[in-house]
């Protein structure tokens, strides 16, 4: 097999620069819901020590000394940033497979007489010229070497100009390569279990290829064993073009600021509930639980720790946002208790299975909003989330995320598209 | 570039996608028109040969992936049908030819302009005879963001 993995260089911070070209050059951050931590930093970011998941608060010294930008996460624009990129790279192979906002793999088996640089260099050229977005591109034989590469080729270890093909590399280079690799850097291996390696000697990427897969497979287990064949160039992980349905989908925020009440807390809940139901349909399943939950904040030790979830069994597996309200507010009504800070609650949609076959229920008498709901979902495709809603939504949002610094819509609002002169 | 015309949602034969290198655009759908006129009062047979609506998509969208809007804020652009409030349709896929109408990036920010390739350098001209226009030389920044196929402008 042959493989690349493309990836977008600070993703985040690309999509914002697109449509802000100030941005450019300067040091960029972009933070987490609640404008909590740097969950993407500009080069020039990575370069003053910031690291990842620092939360804003402890930068905030640094920031004004080198001016840095900070940005509320604008999800609307990156995912429709990234669907676009996805569909520029499906032009270079029929096998895709998105495996993040910000990465695809993508099968490159009989493309043997094309030069396989030139190639991830064509794509590179494409996605900046279309998008105006920098991607790094890794070609190996298996997916995590393909990661690896991708890397080496973003941290200009190895391979020219962002693309990195470990094709090219004699087995003397590779294993001179690898050795300077630490060992972490390899997909699957997290910090715990490189320290476990380490612990044995297995420090770098170029000791854990070598090592004895079986007896890892003892020590550890068969997915590790997968990881050192795959490092050895046999194709131990299947490409799949198609994400599989999510087996329980879930909605939940932290609050701007805290709420006492019970409304508030509902409208929170319905949203929530209404966010996953049009998830669910976009999948075409049914849920057949709802489950919701609402904390205090765990972090302030001082003030009255309070935290409950419920999960409540539909009589008919649904997916209408009105059925799945009425349960997850029934749900709500049990486990609200007054007097606490609630700082975040959460729904999930649990027991999924495919419309279409739903368990009957003698005894339903529910009415079919199966029409209502698709309409429902295209007013909102067309206005926006939240346009059509159900009552139990409110109109206060007092429970609303902080996204104070947060750009445009620059793509998703005809309101706030780009100005130009 | 190399174009080939697919019907909505023909699946596209590997081999014609990848032909080319890199591999050739694909547009996203073709704009099927009706051909004749149809007599009004009973089931047309010509519904038959009916394919679909039109959709100003297709009309103002060539490479969906690449084309963006803004909207022009101030007068610079009126002689070339550009007014304040239009909507422009940009695309990024185009190669920008000498006296295309662009989006550029200049000192960062955006401007709307024609460009022009003059022996020392880059001309961004504005419609206003001389008043507004950009020359850019060698040593200096720019940056082309797209090329602007249309201006939607409301009458």
């Amino acid at each position: 097999m042959t493989i690349a993995l493309i990836d977008g260089n600070n993703f985040y911070v690309s999509c914002e620069r697109v449509f802000d070209p100030k941005l450019e050059g300067r040091p960029v951050v972009v933070l987490s819901n609640n404008d909590g931590c740097a969950v993407a930093r500009s080069a020039e970011v990575k370069a003053l020590g910031v690291k990842m998941g620092t939360p804003w608060f402890k930068m905030r010294d640094l920031a004004g000394k080198h001016g840095i930008v900070a940005l509320s996460s604008n999800y609307a624009l990156y995912a429709d940033m990234s669907n676009r990129m996805m569909e520029v790279l499906s032009q270079f192979s029929p096998d895709q497979e998105i495996y993040s906002i910000d990465e695809c793999f993508l099968g490159l088996d009989g493309f043997a007489n094309h030069d396989l640089m030139e190639y991830g260099q064509a794509m590179r050229r494409r996605v900046k010229q279309w998008l105006g977005l920098p991607v790094s591109v890794g070609i190996a034989k298996t997916k995590t070497l393909a990661k690896l590469a991708n890397h080496c080729a973003k941290k200009a270890l190895a391979g020219t100009d962002g693309v990195c093909d470990f094709g090219r590399l004699s087995e003397l280079d590779r294993s001179a390569l690898f050795s300077t690799l630490a060992v972490n850097e390899v997909w699957g291996v997290g910090r715990r279990l490189s320290e476990q390696l380490t612990g044995l000697g297995i420090a770098s990427v170029e000791a854990l290829r070598t090592a004895d897969a079986k007896t890892l497979r003892r020590e550890f287990s068969v997915v590790l064993e997968r990881t050192v064949m795959e490092l050895n160039g046999i194709s131990c992980m299947a490409f799949e073009e198609a994400t599989p349905n999510k087996q329980q989908i879930i909605s939940s925020r932290s609050f701007g600021s805290y709420v006492h009440d019970r409304e508030p807390l509902a409208e929170a809940v319905a949203s929530y509930i209404a966010i996953a139901a049009e998830k669910l349909r976009s999948q075409g399943s049914l849920a057949g639980m709802v489950q919701i939950y609402i904390r205090t904040n765990p972090h302030k030790a001082d003030s009255p720790q309070y935290q409950r979830a419920l999960t409540i069994p539909l009589s008919q597996a649904s997916d209408d946002t009105l059925r799945l309200t009425r349960a997850a507010l029934w749900g709500l009504k049990r486990i609200y208790r007054e007097g606490f800070a609630y700082q975040k609650a959460g729904v999930a949609l649990l027991n999924l299975s495919a419309a279409g076959t739903p368990q009957l229920d003698l005894f339903s008498n529910a009415r079919d909003n199966t029409r209502l709901m698709a309409v429902m979902d295209r007013i909102n495709g067309i206005w926006g989330r939240g346009t059509l809603r159900s009552a139990a939504e409110g109109s206060g949002r007092e429970w609303k995320m902080k996204r104070e610094r947060m750009s445009p819509g620059y793509t998703s609002r005809w309101d706030q598209l780009p100005l130009v002169r | 570039m190399n174009r080939h015309h697919v019907p909505d949602g023909a699946a596209l034969p590997a081999a014609r996608l990848f032909s080319g290198f890199p591999p050739p655009c694909v547009p996203l759908r073709n704009c099927p028109l009706l051909a004749g006129p149809v007599p009004a009062g009973f089931p047309s047979p010509a519904t038959d040969y009916v394919e679909d609506h039109l959709s100003l998509d297709e009309h103002l969208i060539e490479h969906r992936e690449a084309t963006f809007f803004v909207r022009v804020a101030g007068n610079s652009m009126t002689g070339f049908g550009i007014h304040d409030g239009d909507l422009l349709v940009v695309d990024r896929s185009l190669k920008p030819a000498d006296r295309s109408v662009v989006l550029a990036v200049v000192d960062g920010a955006f401007t709307v302009k024609q460009l022009c390739r003059i022996p020392d350098g880059i001309l961004l001209r504005s419609s206003g005879q001389g008043h507004g226009d950009i020359f850019v030389g060698a040593e200096q920044e720019m940056t082309i963001w797209g090329v602007v196929r249309w201006s939607i402008h409301a009458v």
